[in-house]
């Protein structure tokens, strides 16, 4: 083995982050995979159950057809393949809450197989990559465990509501190179998601869910060591998934440095995410070699899908998120940035921003004002678009006038800000405010006594200092709000001669 | 009246014309119960509302209300089939106090029939047995001889019927549970095909082999009650949504001396090899006389596979078993035992809670699922399975129905078997067969032992042909008379 000196004079850069991501989704049904049972979130423990959701002697289980629907319908968003025949397979281990003492999951034909899915970044912060998948399977959620934590020996309670949720687990393959692409992929993933409508990805409420396996391929004497695998269980948020991730690939560089073992020399190991101290700490050393008894569930039928029902469900997705980019920077004519800031809003915000550039009829004044005003409001009240007080065709009907030159953006500003505050149309506002368009004639007057008025100004813009009309039109817009600042400007130059 | 020597059917008859009320019937079985129980064990729990349910039906008939098809007729239920209210314990400690908050599907349409559950019959704990010796709450007897066993793991309900405590009950049949205490007991047992009867609240042993069936005095007997237990349910993903026949047409009066002209019988020859008791075998082969006599084509047929059933079956039920079984953890249900932490609270109470025979093929059917193990025994058995029923479809093609022996020998002693578990799983090489591949089958009594023990034979038919199996079955106790043996009280 070698010297613990040689490898402290290894340095970080020449470590390859290896990461593969396990993501657990909830998928959007009323009722569980294979009973009636709802699953809302939040009811009163125990309340969302069934005879066949907790397990009762004699209980079987139905099948939720949407559920399968939902599943194949991402899998083809996520360019998997689609499994014409899928069947169920029984995962035995016992668990207070997993009633029946088996998971009812997928094992060797699950309904989505290989797929992929492209992740780049906007800023650049890394090459676009794409990220292979290796499956996405169906299966039923177990219950959840409320243990005493008093230290107190108070008994453990278990809550069977979610017993039953349909999930899809979607497994990649070892294909991002640092905790940032893993973060990208979850959130395009989350994206994508959003698009099909198939999960609301309420990470809080958990349904989005992520394990991560992490480990390092290190450049040493001539040969890539890899570092022993460890996978960290429930990362609840994307910047736990990044910073546990980060915190992890460095934590194996300078255990390797000091220990110098490698795959070959230390059991897989689980990990947990400790948020409160930024770290990871173990959860168990050796793989007790889980042997899960897998056989197919011969309560459940096996599910043939045929070509047209595919089809049919493929038939049910519009664009996706890298389309819509596509679609926005192309035939939208908007820059690639201001494409993302939209895109990755939701698909809620794309039709608002479609429907207000077929409004007003210009993209990019649409996705500027989006792009700043519209999601301004949204951070800062924390609400989704569907809840932001004016409408598209309202925006669209304000911007209009901003197209036609009725209104300068400041105006503009000035109306839609007394829009939402006061509820109002942008006719009603642009009355309230007493904005009225400026008659020619009354400009052209406006224009000559500034002139008159300022000829230190009217000189510097001569000689070249096209910065003073500026004040000018400062001083015009003191004299009449209503005043157009690029009309002022334009009347101004021409009359001095400038132009 | 004599109603312990009518059969359902009858019953049914004297209801509907009033001749006889439904609470004086139910009364008098609750009776026999009362009186013949405590030496048969056949019941582990009698129902307390089976009176007033009997009074409801005969105040709705007296209104002139429409009721059900089997208005009035008391049924006992196998315990591992859950009734909503009615303790239901399979035959377990485990389950010694288990009260389901629903019905069987089965139980269900019972109901809606309007027949009336008089108790839970004995059985070995969660079927797995021969014999009812496997029961927590002890052995059933047999009404013939109270030496001998009844058979499993429908024993109780093979008793009851047997010995006039029930006019009619209903069994679970995995490997032979409803057609070898059917023919030990000397009374009908038709398994159907898988499928044809819903599953929902039986509680599982081997889910790809349970099957739900009537267990009856007579084979019109038991297409009455499979005409009104049979046929598809949407909470059972399993069942078929085939075309239900018309099961009582399939009993019909018919005319001519040769009523089973044209039907096509094979004798299973595998099932006359070494094993098979003398007296078995001369009675089997007695019957087929009178079938041909009825008309019926008498041909060989064969199905080679039938040596590996039993061991096919004994890697696939328990497979099945050891993970249906895992839900009675402690977590609910009766027993818990008192433990340090979770993984000895699992093992003390399942060490506790389960007989000597399931925790027999737990273990086993956990080994043949491991890692490592899968491969070699449930695999294989799996393939083994379809070799079987690729025998069947083979034997279909020149024969309609194949007969043999429903068992090797009548009825054995209570605890002859007990040091010897291969034997009594040999109770079964006939009837597993049937289970593995799916296809329905019928015990009906052919035949006395010398020391006066019923003895049984089989009829099997292609899958979703019960109506031919009623028939043929139906035809042979019209010409004979075994049927209307009743042991000596």
């Amino acid at each position: 083995m070698s010297s613990e000196n040689s490898r402290t004079n290894v340095s970080f850069d020449q470590a390859t982050i290896i990461i593969g991501l396990e993501v657990h989704v909830q998928l959007d049904t009323q009722s569980k995979l294979f009973c009636g049972c709802s699953t809302e979130f939040g009811a009163p423990p125990n309340t969302q159950t069934c005879a066949v959701c907790t397990g009762m002697p004699g209980s079987l289980p139905v099948i939720n057809e949407r559920a399968l629907s939902l599943a194949i319908k991402t899998g083809i968003a996520l360019n998997c393949e689609i499994a014409r025949y899928t069947k169920w397979d029984r995962k035995n281990y016992f668990y207070p809450d997993l009633p029946k003492g088996y998971q009812i999951s997928q094992f060797d034909k699950p309904i989505c197989g290989e797929g992929y899915l492209d992740i780049a970044d906007a800023k650049g912060a890394f090459e676009p990559r794409r990220v292979r998948l290796e499956r996405a399977h169906l299966e039923e959620d177990a219950g959840k465990s409320i243990h005493d934590e008093s230290k107190k020996g108070g008994s453990s309670k278990i809550d069977l509501n979610r017993t039953g949720t349909p999930l899809l687990e979607i497994v990649t393959k070892p294909d991002m190179r640092s905790p940032a692409e893993a973060k990208a992929f979850l959130t395009e993933l989350k994206l994508i998601l959003n698009y099909v409508k198939v999960s609301d990805c309420n990470m809080q409420q958990g349904s989005l869910r992520c394990d991560g396996n992490i480990n390092l391929h290190i450049e040493f004497e001539g040969q890539t060591i890899a570092t022993p695998i460890v996978e960290i269980k429930n990362l609840n948020s994307f910047r736990a998934a990044e910073r546990s991730l980060t915190y992890e690939a460095k934590r194996q560089f300078e255990l390797w440095q000091s220990n110098g073992k490698s795959i070959d020399d230390a059991p897989k190991q689980t990990r947990g995410w400790n948020d409160a101290q930024q770290v990871t700490t173990i959860q168990r050393e050796k793989e007790e070699s889980a042997d899960y008894r897998y056989f197919p569930d011969p309560d459940l039928i096996a599910v043939t899908t045929t070509e047209q029902e595919i089809k049919a469900i493929a038939n049910q997705i519009d664009r996706l998120p890298a389309q819509w980019r596509e679609h926005l920077t192309t035939d939208h004519k908007l820059k690639p940035y201001d494409a993302e800031v939209i895109v990755t809003q939701g698909r809620e915000v794309v039709d608002y921003f479609l429907d207000v550039t077929n409004g007003c009829g210009d993209s990019r004044i649409a996705s500027n004002w989006i792009g700043q005003e519209v999601l301004r409001h949204l951070n800062e009240s924390g609400d989704e678009i569907g809840d932001y007080p004016i409408s598209s065709a309202e925006l669209a009907d304000l911007l209009k006038r901003v197209v036609q030159k009725e209104l300068d953006q400041t105006r503009a500003k000035e109306v839609l800000d007394e829009m939402v505050s006061s509820n109002l149309s942008a006719e009603a506002a642009i009355e309230k405010l007493g904005i009225k368009p400026v008659d020619e004639g009354e400009l052209d007057t406006l224009c000559q006594q500034l002139i008159e008025e300022n000829p230190d100004a009217v000189e510097q813009i001569k000689s070249g200092n096209l910065k003073a009309v500026g004040m000018l039109i400062g001083k015009a817009r003191k004299l009449n709000p209503n005043a157009n600042p690029g009309v002022v400007k334009d009347k101004i130059l021409k009359s001095i001669g400038v132009s | 009246m004599e109603l312990e020597t009518l059969t359902a059917s009858e019953i049914v008859k004297h209801l509907s014309t009033g001749e006889l009320s439904a609470v004086e019937c139910t009364r008098f079985y609750l009776d026999r119960i009362k009186s013949f129980d405590g030496q048969l064990n056949s019941f582990i729990s009698v129902s307390e509302l089976a009176i007033e349910t009997a009074e409801k039906i005969d105040v709705k008939r007296a209104a002139g209300k429409p009721v059900g098809q089997l208005a009035g007729l008391p049924i006992a239920i196998k315990d591992g089939i859950c009734t909503a209210g009615l303790r239901t314990t399979a035959g377990s400690k485990m389950l010694e106090d288990f009260v389901p908050p629903y019905d069987a599907t089965i139980v269900s349409r019972l109901n809606d029939a309007d027949a009336i559950v008089i108790g839970k019959t004995n059985m070995d704990e969660f079927a797995m047995g021969s014999s009812t010796e496997n029961s927590f709450f002890g052995v059933a007897k047999n009404p013939w001889n109270e030496q001998h066993v009844p058979g499993g793991s429908s024993g109780g309900s093979a008793a009851c019927v047997a010995g006039g405590l029930a006019p009619v009950a209903i069994g679970s049949d995995t490997g032979g549970s409803i057609r070898q205490p059917a023919a030990f007991c000397g009374i009908t047992g038709l398994k159907p095909t898988y499928g044809r009867v819903s599953r929902y609240g039986l509680i599982a042993f081997a889910s790809s082999l349970d099957q739900i069936g009537p267990m009856t005095s007579t084979v019109e007997d038991a297409a009455l009650i499979m005409s009104v237990i049979a046929g598809h349910d949407s909470r059972d993903s399993t069942s078929a949504k085939n075309e239900l026949p018309d099961f009582l047409n399939s009993i019909a009066d018919t005319v001519g001396s040769k009523p089973l002209a044209g039907i096509r019988i094979g004798v299973c020859q595998e099932h006359f090899e070494a094993g098979l008791d003398s007296e078995v075998e001369s009675a089997v082969r007695e019957s087929t006389k009178v079938f041909e006599a009825l008309g019926a084509e008498i041909k060989h047929v064969r199905l080679p596979n039938t040596k590996f059933a039993v061991a096919t079956y004994y890697v696939v039920a328990p497979c099945e078993a050891s993970s249906n079984l895992s839900r009675y953890d402690g977590v609910r249900y009766t027993h818990r035992a008192a433990a340090e932490d979770l993984e000895q609270m699992y093992c003390e109470t399942r060490a506790e809670g389960f007989g000597e025979e399931v925790k027999k093929r737990i273990m086993l059917g956990t080994h043949a699922l491991s890692s490592g193990y899968y491969d070699a025994y449930y695999l294989k058995a799996s393939k083994v399975r379809r070799l079987i029923k690729q025998d069947y479809d083979l034997a279909f093609e020149s024969v309609d129905l194949i007969l043999g022996p429903t068992t090797p020998t009548p009825a054995f002693e209570i605890g002859q078997h007990s040091q010897d578990p291969l034997a009594m799983y040999l109770a079964d090489i006939y009837t597993v067969s049937a289970n593995l591949a799916g296809v329905p089958a019928i015990s009906i009594p052919c035949g006395l032992s010398g020391s006066g023990l019923p003895i049984g034979l089989q009829l099997q038919a292609r899958s979703f042909e019960e109506a031919t199996l009623l028939k043929t079955a139906h035809q042979f106790q019209q010409a004979t008379d075994w049927h209307q043996r009743r042991p000596q009280a």
